[in-house]
């Protein structure tokens, strides 16, 4: 079944296209993958898709629901989280105030507080943040804003969760645990869509890939199908 | 067990201290001067501006200038309604009115952000300022009002009243969901959007609260000023204290607010008094010197404070046990 779909979505920032006419479509369960070379419109689909912006034409379903013009905590309380390319935690706020948030004010809003901060132990417990409970977000390093990040998105009870470049600027062993974290995130029944440019890391563990270019896409398909797409190479490599 | 008690001794201090001051404040008329009464009604106002102030802006960063169009019009439904009604209803209606307007501008504005949100605020008292004089000389053909005169403490207790009410609320909000809330909007508006935060509507609705205690706490001191025309009214020193008085107190800690108003107003007194000439001077020299030296302002300092004798009494503690030792 689709969980995500869009038709002819379409963006120009300016005179600028940042996404013309692209069909898309995540199936439940899958972890899809979404590359494609600097500027090609990857952030700008999951600002869509988040409801950060508003396409210029097109429509975008989320489980058969028309969900282009509705607001960011609108699509979030539908079920779908997201994380940013540029790590945005309330830098001030501790580990466990952040993900706590995201428990208070997300689907499960309504739960009492004692609910919310049990689960909140809960998933720093998941992203292997238990011990920095206490700290203050500014004060993690890189790797553990990310996972913090993915426990805040994770708190608000996503059906799809929307990563956007959780490895970049990860360590080989950062990687590696972030690919861990990601099949058990798909292990819980949460669908994934993510933009990544770790090639090992998309290549391992993603169903399917979607090439995007010029904010066109130009493939989809299995990592092996892509990995041989003759038109993917030629994008990243140069004829 | 240990854990529990200082748990209790974290709220039993502060909630002991705020029920003697405010049996102190409430028994004040009793047997103070009639001067301090008065001195305390102007010092209330301003920690009851300062406060509501701080519980929109101080977690979001949104930096408002609107206090004194809020008061204004709390000051104005006085003037307008004091003679048809009680004066409890007279303050109610004075914060409903300025509700009314936070909301809608709040709904207008709080798509702006940073400076253009200030600018905006600042140029909403001077708008409402001209609208008024044109309507009053134009219309009515005269310049101020008379307000209804009442005795200096029903004034006062009534100013009481709504500095209570100020707190309450403020803590409330502090210590609720919605305050860290708001402080995530403070950190990362799109972020605390994405993780469902209604955050305009939770933007508008804690202005509007926040406009609710300014407008009844001019409905208050308008009985007080007994004659209003709009630059008395909606004078931009109203916008600008509670800002001043916010960050000399710090915003880190709930009283920082309180006591920067308090000083503040106490100072602003002083200062009047004894040196007219050179009131001003004086009070700029003090504000530069608290912002370039107490950056998290006056509650920072008594945290600091606090921090360094606990350092010493722990440091005196070990050295008796090692002197004990040998």
């Amino acid at each position: 079944m689709r969980i995500l779909e869009g038709e002819g979505v379409a963006k120009s920032f300016g005179g600028l296209a940042a996404l013309c006419h692209v069909d898309f479509g995540v199936d439940q369960g899958q972890v899809v993958g979404l590359i494609g070379p600097n500027g090609a419109g990857k952030t700008t689909l999951f600002n869509l898709i988040s409801g950060a912006l508003v396409p210029d034409s097109g429509e975008i379903r989320y489980k058969g629901k028309r969900i282009t013009g509705c607001k960011p905590h609108q699509i979030c309380r539908g079920g779908v989280a997201r994380t940013f390319q540029s790590v945005k935690v309330f830098a001030h706020l501790t580990a466990f105030e952040n993900v706590l948030l995201g428990s208070l004010f997300g689907r499960s809003r309504g739960a009492s507080s004692a609910e919310a901060a049990r689960e909140t132990a809960e998933l720093l417990e998941f992203v292997g943040l238990s011990a920095m409970r206490t700290t203050p977000a500014k004060d993690l390093i890189l790797s553990n804003q990310k996972r913090l990040e993915v426990a805040r998105a994770l708190a608000t009870k996503p059906e799809l969760l929307l990563l956007d470049e959780l490895m970049a600027g990860l360590n080989p062993t950062e990687v590696a645990q972030a690919m861990e974290m990601v099949t058990r995130i798909r292990d819980k029944g949460i669908t994934i869509f993510m933009i990544e440019h770790v090639m090992k890391a998309i290549m391992s563990v993603c169903d399917r890939i979607i090439v995007l270019h010029h904010g066109e896409k130009i493939a989809e398909g299995t990592p092996q199908e892509i990995a041989t797409s003759k038109t993917v190479v030629e994008v990243y490599l140069g004829e | 067990m240990n854990n529990l008690t200082l748990t209790s001794k974290r709220f039993v201090a502060p909630g002991v201290i705020t029920l003697v001051l405010l049996v102190l404040l409430a028994t004040l008329p009793r047997y103070a001067s009639a001067y301090t009464v008065i001195l305390l009604t102007s010092i209330l106002m301003y920690v009851i501006l300062t406060v509501s102030w701080t519980i929109f802006s101080g977690p979001t960063g949104y930096v408002s200038l609107a206090p004194a169009a809020f008061l204004g019009v709390g000051i104005y439904t006085s003037a307008l309604l004091g003679r048809t009604f009680p004066l409890p209803v007279v303050i109610g209606m004075g914060g409903l009115a300025s509700f009314c307007l936070a909301l809608l501008i709040g709904a207008l504005t709080l798509r702006l952000r940073g400076v253009y949100f200030t600018i905006f605020t600042f140029g909403l008292v001077e708008l409402i300022k001209n609208l008024l004089l044109w309507y009053e000389v134009n219309i009515k053909g005269t310049r101020g009002r008379f307000v209804v005169v009442v005795d200096n403490q029903t004034i006062y207790y009534g100013m009481l009243i709504v500095f209570v009410m100020t707190l309450l609320v403020a803590y409330w909000i502090r210590r609720s969901k919605f305050g860290l809330a708001l402080q995530s909007i403070g950190e990362s508006e799109e972020a605390a959007a994405h993780i469902g935060i209604n955050v305009t509507l939770l933007k508008v609705v804690t202005f509007a609260i926040s406009a609710v205690f300014m407008g009844a706490a001019g409905a208050v001191i308008a009985t007080r000023w007994t004659y209003v025309d709009p630059y008395i009214a909606f004078n931009y020193l109203f916008s600008f204290m509670p800002v001043l008085m916010a960050i000399f107190g710090g915003m880190g800690l709930f009283y920082g607010p309180i006591l920067g108003a308090a000083v503040l107003g106490y100072l602003e007194e002083i200062l009047i008094t004894r040196f007219p000439y050179y009131y001003m001077l004086l009070f700029g020299l003090i504000l530069v010197i608290v912002i370039l030296f107490l950056p998290n302002g006056l509650a920072g300092l008594i945290q600091r404070g606090g921090a360094a004798l606990r350092q010493l009494k722990w440091q005196q503690g070990d050295g008796a046990r090692k002197h004990a030792n040998t």
